[in-house]
């Protein structure tokens, strides 16, 4: 393989450039002191200012902030244990002999299409289907559609990489445990979950960028009382040019470095596990 | 010669239950629900009611909504295109980078999109504005006298939306090239070709798969993605994504709405029906 | 071996995936502490017996009988027979000693029986002090030791083995056999064991199951399976084997008169034989002997030879009858003036050395 030329390595850096360039326009100006409220883009020196009114509780993001944590944290979990036993039951199936068997099985079928379908059409479409849904059945809009909502759409992200992972586990491995005494349960507790733990956590954390990220859906179907984080950033931004906006993305910036090196952290743990493992023919 | 063991098996599939149920109810049922919805009449406040009607689609059917369908189209179109354009080269050398300058720029290219999107979108705004750094450096520069109209256009829109989109391209392509048997390549060279045919007739077919992937997924989401055009579109532009917004939000008119998703619904069903048609699969659409 | 009492007995095992038969009515009975080796090519069915005895797979008709008992419908973790699996199948996220007591600590065994069991088992195979390691961090033979640990801890009547050496380097592979061998008969554990390997089987087994399309072609101790096939087949998969096809001519008692290119040679009968039929003579390569005169042996052709491979020790030299079949002799090159190709030669054995096959080999499912 040959390494790239000097061409190319010139051409990552200007995309990267393009990538980062309205990032680090929004943290310069997250320390400009222009106190204009209108739509002035000029770097008239430095100041914290925005960054105290950001703080300020009165500005309501700290309000913002926890609820998204509350739904990204609920809908995570709940999505987890749904996608997770999803790609359990899912993985390598088996022809079916009989009617009803071959019946259930092609209903399973198209339960994990409709599953899927979440991140495959535009999200406005289900953010309608939802909020029509629950103002038909009378569910008041707040915490509880917005988590039914997020669940919806995280399922896909963890059902997906879990299921990669298991389908390339050595079935031997399963067999093995069988064979050595384990009931199927005792199986699962014992073997492929434990397998499935580091698919299960990047498909949580994919799954959490997307609930904190979202902000389609949860424009719909939120309640009076439950602005996350985005739908306050967009609020915010739709009037007018709130500096402090600026100072937001910027502690936002910092956290996902964070949390993406975190995130490395555990999948490159996860992938030295990985190497360890034997191959499986 | 393995085969997976009969009996245990059917227990297994019904942990798949949950999963399968909440995306009946949710997803499903919910869908169906809009869909019956679009072919109502308007009621009072936010609700429907009888008689049954085509009649939300024979609205669609005319010229102001056509026009919006058509450059919701467009633009899907044109930020697929450019995200192939750009996206691509960025896979393929991101893909033929040492190991650790991989894992560098996969965290670069990652970490903007943990960001709020409209926190991103919003830096655009900044960039392009009449007082912002573009027109200063422009003007800096000699290169126009007067601040450019750069922001509130359907380019600004673009711009936007390929920034938005360019991580849907480059993953698939770049998880498809990783894997790729580079031998390949180098057994095409062996029998003749050129670089640039080895690249077209082996390396291009190869990624195939994560070219369409690729295309789908920036293709499909660009034509709702409603706030974009919002915040960086000038009062003309008119997204398909709006119009939903709008009926909902604005005009309250919840079947109409409701059509209108319909119609997206299809749209969306036609692109996916064919990228399996061209041997796309799920899988290949989450990374 | 006959007086030894039977443990395990597979009765009438039919198995079909989809539309297709993997086995076709299979009865065996393995005696206790006996070394087993199912044998044959690739897609004979010897995996899908194998998980079938361990329950991994259940068979679309047949019984098994595991000391007398019926076990066809028992749960894999409820039989008292473990596997050693072809990739090992250890567990990538426990360590050795863990690995080793997992079927203990699902029986539910208390620490300190584990603990000493675990202890007693690495030292069996010789890997004391490797109980932290990952499976990840282990040669390819240490694994093979920690797998084999592993599904003897418990005990077990029998022992399923899938091509446990298939994975190994040949030395380490020879090495192996030995350990197995001996580890055999210090337990006293029946083994039921796959290869493909016709020398592995060779030398570990008590008995060798040669397999064919779901079907046992013949179930012998080695040396009657080599000395003794009953079928072309089995004569062709094990060694190198001449298959000179001739007609029964005489059948006297105990002797067949086998015409071939015009030579008439003597051979051992057997009952199933007729005159007239057409049959096979099956003589190994090594037992064929060359000479470039006519030497008084009642079992001698004459043919031309075609062309001939030196081969350090040994050679093998191709020799053409008048009526176009082909020999191979190898012998060694010890002495020997070098066979020249278009030279005329006699080819001939010793009467005890030819026995007389069935032809199967145009047998299809």
């Amino acid at each position: 393989m040959k390494k790239n030329s000097r061409w190319a390595s010139l051409y990552m850096a200007l995309v990267l450039l393009l990538l980062y360039l309205p990032i680090l326009v929004v943290v310069l100006f997250s320390f400009n002191a222009n106190p204009g409220r209108t739509a002035n883009f000029q770097f008239e020196g430095f100041s914290l200012q925005w960054y105290e009114d950001l703080f300020d509780p009165a500005a309501g993001y700290g309000a913002a902030l926890s609820s998204s944590l509350v739904l990204a944290f609920w809908s995570v979990l709940l999505s987890a244990v749904i996608g997770t036993l999803g790609a359990i039951g899912l993985t390598r199936r088996r022809a079916r002999k009989g009617l009803l068997a071959r019946a259930g099985a092609s209903a399973l079928s198209a339960g994990e299409h409709l599953a899927m379908l979440p991140i495959m059409i535009p999200e406005i479409i289900l953010a309608i289907a939802l909020m029509a849904l629950f103002s038909a059945i009378r569910l008041p809009f707040g915490m509880v559609t917005l988590v039914l909502s997020h669940v919806a759409f995280c399922v896909p992200y963890i059902y997906i990489t879990v299921k990669g992972r298991l389908a390339t586990l050595d079935p031997a491995l399963e067999e093995a445990a069988r064979d050595l005494g384990a009931s199927p349960a005792k199986v699962l507790w014992t073997v492929t979950l434990p397998l499935a733990v580091p698919a299960i956590v990047s498909g949580c954390l994919l799954a959490f960028a997307m609930s904190m990220d979202d902000f389609v859906i949860s424009f719909f179907v939120n309640g009076p009382q439950t602005t996350t984080l985005p739908l306050k950033v967009y609020s915010s931004v739709k009037v007018g040019v709130p500096p402090h906006v600026n100072a937001l993305c910027s502690v936002m910036l910092a956290a996902a470095f964070l949390l993406v090196a975190l995130g490395q952290l555990v999948s490159s743990g996860s992938l030295r596990r990985r190497r360890r493992a034997p191959v499986s023919g | 010669m393995r085969r997976p063991r009969e009996g245990s098996g059917r227990r297994r599939e019904l942990m798949a239950l949950p999963m399968s149920l909440y995306a009946a109810l949710f997803v499903g049922v919910s869908l169906l629900y809009v869909i019956g919805l679009s072919l109502f009449t308007r009621g009072d406040g936010f609700a429907a009611q009888p008689p049954l009607t085509m009649g939300n689609y024979g609205r669609i059917a005319s010229p102001l909504y056509l026009r919006s369908l058509l450059q919701s189209l467009r633009l899907a179109f044109w930020t697929a295109l450019l995200c192939l354009g750009i996206g691509y080269p960025f896979a393929y050398f991101m893909a033929k980078s040492r190991p650790r300058a991989r894992t560098w720029m996969m965290m670069l290219l990652i970490v903007p999109f943990w960001t709020n999107a409209l926190i991103r979108i919003y830096g655009w705004k900044i960039l392009l504005s009449a007082s912002g750094p573009v027109n200063a450096a422009l003007q800096f520069l000699g290169l126009v006298q007067r601040p450019l109209k750069l922001l509130y256009t359907d380019g600004a829109v673009l711009v936007g939306m390929v920034y938005a989109m360019i991580p849907f391209m480059v993953l698939p392509v770049y998880s498809n090239v990783e894997r790729m048997d580079w031998s390949m390549v180098e057994a095409s060279r062996d029998l003749g070709a050129s670089p640039l045919s080895a690249f077209l007739t082996v390396t291009v077919p190869m990624t195939l798969p994560g070219i369409l992937a690729g295309l789908v997924l920036t293709f499909i989401p660009s034509i709702g993605l409603f706030f974009l055009s919002d915040l960086l579109g000038g009062s003309n532009t008119m997204l398909w994504g709006n119009m939903v917004h709008n009926e909902l939000l604005k005009s309250r008119d919840l079947p109409f709405a409701a059509a209108l998703s319909v119609v997206l619904l299809a749209l969306t069903g036609l692109v996916i029906l064919l990228y399996r048609r061209a041997g796309g699969k799920t899988e290949n659409m989450v990374f | 071996m006959a007086e030894r009492p039977v443990l395990l007995s597979l009765r009438g095992l039919h198995k079909s995936f989809d539309t297709q038969e993997a086995l076709n009515g299979l009865d065996l009975d393995v005696y206790q502490g006996e070394f087993l080796t199912l044998l044959g090519p690739s897609g004979c069915g010897k995996t899908t017996t194998l998980r079938i005895i361990a329950g991994l797979e259940q068979p679309t008709s047949g019984r098994v009988l595991l000391d007398g008992q019926d076990i066809t419908a028992l749960a894999p973790e409820k039989r008292a027979v473990n596997t050693v699996f072809q990739n090992y199948a250890l567990f990538p996220h426990m360590n050795v000693a863990r690995n080793v007591a997992y079927g203990l600590r699902m029986r539910g065994a208390p620490k300190s029986e584990i603990s000493a069991r675990v202890d007693e088992m690495l030292e069996l195979v010789q890997l004391t002090g490797y109980e932290k390691r990952m499976p990840g961090q282990l040669s390819g033979g240490q694994r093979q030791r920690v797998a084999i640990a592993r599904s003897l801890i418990l005990s077990p009547r029998l022992l399923l083995l899938d091509e446990p050496l298939g994975a190994l380097d040949l030395q380490l592979r020879r090495q192996m056999q030995q350990e197995l061998k001996r580890m055999q008969q210090k337990l006293g554990i029946t083994f039921i064991y796959i290869t493909h390997d016709q020398e592995e089987a060779m030398s570990m087994s008590d008995r060798i199951a040669l397999m064919r399309l779901g079907r046992f072609v013949q179930i012998d101790a080695p040396r009657d399976l080599y000395e003794r096939p009953q079928t072309a087949f089995a004569a062709s998969f094990i060694g190198e084997t001449n298959l000179i096809s001739g007609r029964a001519e005489a059948v006297k008692e105990g002797e067949v008169l086998l015409q071939v290119a015009g030579f008439s040679l003597p051979c051992v009968s057997r009952d199933w034989i007729v005159p007239g039929e057409a049959l096979l003579l099956c003589v190994r390569a090594e037992r064929l002997h060359l000479s470039h005169e006519p030497v008084p042996a009642p079992c001698r052709v004459a043919g031309e030879i075609v062309e001939s491979h030196y081969a350090g020790g040994e050679r093998t030299t191709v020799v053409r009858l008048p009526d176009g079949q082909v020999l191979r002799a190898r012998h060694t090159t010890e002495g020997e003036s070098e066979p020249l190709p278009g030279s005329r030669v006699y080819c001939w054995w010793h009467p005890d050395s030819g026995v007389l096959v069935r032809d199967d080999r145009e047998e299809t499912p």
